[in-house]
């Protein structure tokens, strides 16, 4: 494969670009394999990426049923940003958003990360308060931090609107090492480098049976055959459950509910960072792409749901969400909207973990937030998997937390799936 | 749009009603184990396909509604109050 350089650059310029290869092999599934990953979307391609690359089991298949990058992987908003307070998660996420800064080197491919700054407004001085607190708490643990008062705020993005009586603008909580990425070149960024590395990465091969001998996992029928695995690691996020009772797990703590994103037509440069405008029970996150389209999402659906099809009360939340804090917006057409299927989980955070069976580990329950969280996702899970021993970041992450009654509930909304936000 | 046929008020678009949850969770005793009560609160079927959900019509009449519909097709195969002595009473007025 042809690595990404200045000189292959401008030798395939010159060459009528003829000197490229293919970014990753098309292999035949193995009888036999040290680790497979179910689920080829950002995180089960992170995971094999960091197993090859950190611990050196390069025996790995990752099996996807559709193909990499059409899953939830093409279906966010590319939000990236570590303001997290709950402990465990802001070590996790901060480990998270320094990979990303280092992320086009490793991989030898541009994910066009974006430190543009993300600017959650608030409006009260209740708001005010508790945006200082989980601020200062990220400052407390080293990450970037920083409120703007209404006069920064309206230097840096002067076309908010700032004349809404009902709802003013008082200032905003900012991270300035938050930002974007391109989501589809993470997914291709990671295929290529693990497959570089003598990951498989099986397309078209969904899993349609688990077969259990002594209480562990033998072997996994797909379409594409029966494949055999030492270890076997699930990072199907919306598909949790299904897999789970597949290998007759039972329940979860988990609801497969669905969240909706928007792209508009392309604009000139409008946006330089990306704005979160949380008020009155509504939730609405904004940046430009490098297209020039507006990407955007709220809340979800607020109904349990698998189908990949967003509803349209979200669609008429969202632009009126979108016309009370950038009017300007008020003419833009909207191309495309879809939804993607997330694991919301009980207490609205994530799960990296052992399971009841001994040669099966739970990648899950990524809420909102599983793009930011891919390469650290990617990273613990290898590091479970080949150490068998959860890193002190993600010991609490999982299915026994909620008996032993250590909830990581970031926002303090109980035991209901949906209101983790 | 959903169109939920609410047993009082007649056919209503679903945003005027609030999604409950799993409609066949059955809290155990209150001297069962932190086990049994860990499952009742924390641990949920997620089927795929038809299950029993809870509904309130939280813009409209404010009553709990058990409804059957499918989490794929979002298609609703019936509607009844939640509270038994409701849907005897709704029964008998058809």
């Amino acid at each position: 494969m042809t690595r990404f350089n200045a000189w292959n650059v401008i030798k395939n310029g010159l060459n009528g670009q003829s000197g490229w290869s293919r970014q990753w092999r098309d292999p035949e599934p193995k009888n036999n394999y040290d680790v497979i990953i179910i689920g080829g979307g950002l995180h089960g391609l992170a995971t094999a990426f960091y197993l090859a690359k950190n611990h050196n089991i390069k025996n790995v298949a990752v099996l996807e049923k559709g193909w990499i990058g059409g899953g939830n992987a093409g279906r966010n908003t590319t939000i990236v940003r570590s303001n997290y307070m709950m402990p465990g998660n802001h070590e996790f996420y901060e480990h998270s958003l320094k990979l990303w800064e280092n992320l086009s080197h490793e991989l030898n491919y541009n994910v066009m990360f974006s430190q543009r700054a993300h600017v959650s407004l608030f409006h009260s001085p209740g708001a005010k308060d508790s945006a200082a607190r989980r601020y200062n708490i990220m400052r407390l643990h080293g990450t970037d931090a920083e409120l703007w008062d209404l006069k920064t705020l309206k230097k840096k993005i002067p076309h908010l609107n700032y004349d809404d009586s009902r709802f003013p603008i008082l200032g905003a909580a900012v991270q300035k090492r938050a930002g974007n990425a391109r989501h589809d070149a993470v997914a291709w960024g990671y295929a290529r480098a693990a497959d570089q590395l003598g990951v498989d990465i099986l397309q078209n091969c969904e899993v349609t049976g688990i077969t259990r001998k002594n209480g562990n996992i033998e072997s996994i029928q797909t379409s594409r055959g029966t494949i055999k695995s030492k270890k076997v690691g699930f990072a199907v996020a919306g598909n949790t459950s299904l897999l789970w009772q597949m290998a007759e797990l039972g329940n979860l703590p988990i609801e497969s509910h669905k969240l909706q994103a928007f792209v508009t037509e392309s604009v000139k440069p409008l946006l330089d960072q990306v704005v979160v405008y949380g008020v009155g029970g509504a939730h609405f996150y904004i940046s430009q792409s490098d297209k020039g389209s507006m990407v955007f999402g709220g809340d979800l659906d607020w109904y349990k749901s698998y189908a990949q099809r967003g509803n349209l009360p979200m669609v008429q939340d969202c632009a009126e969400a979108a016309m009370a804090i950038l009017p300007c917006l008020g003419r833009i057409r909207l191309l495309r909207h879809w939804a993607g299927v997330m694991d919301m989980t009980m207490d609205g955070s994530f799960f990296i973990c052992k399971t009841p069976i001994s040669n099966l580990y739970l990648n899950a329950g990524w809420n909102y937030g599983g793009f930011k969280a891919s390469p650290a996702s990617g990273w613990y899970f290898a590091d479970l998997i080949a150490n068998e021993n959860p890193h002190n970041y993600v010991h609490n992450h999982n299915l026994e937390r909620f008996e032993k009654g250590i909830n990581i509930d970031e926002r303090g909304a109980g035991p209901d799936p949906k209101l983790h936000g | 749009m959903i169109r939920i046929n609410c047993p009082y008020c007649g056919e209503r678009d679903h945003s005027e009603f609030t999604y409950g949850g799993d409609a066949t969770i059955k809290y155990p005793s209150l001297d069962s184990s932190e086990k049994e009560w860990t499952e009742a609160i924390f641990f949920r079927k997620n089927i795929k396909g038809f299950q029993l959900e809870t509904w309130h019509h939280s813009n409209g009449c404010r009553m709990w509604l058990e409804v059957e519909r499918s989490t794929v097709t979002h298609e609703i195969k019936s509607i009844k109050p939640c509270h038994p002595d409701l849907q005897k009473v709704v029964e008998n007025n058809k």
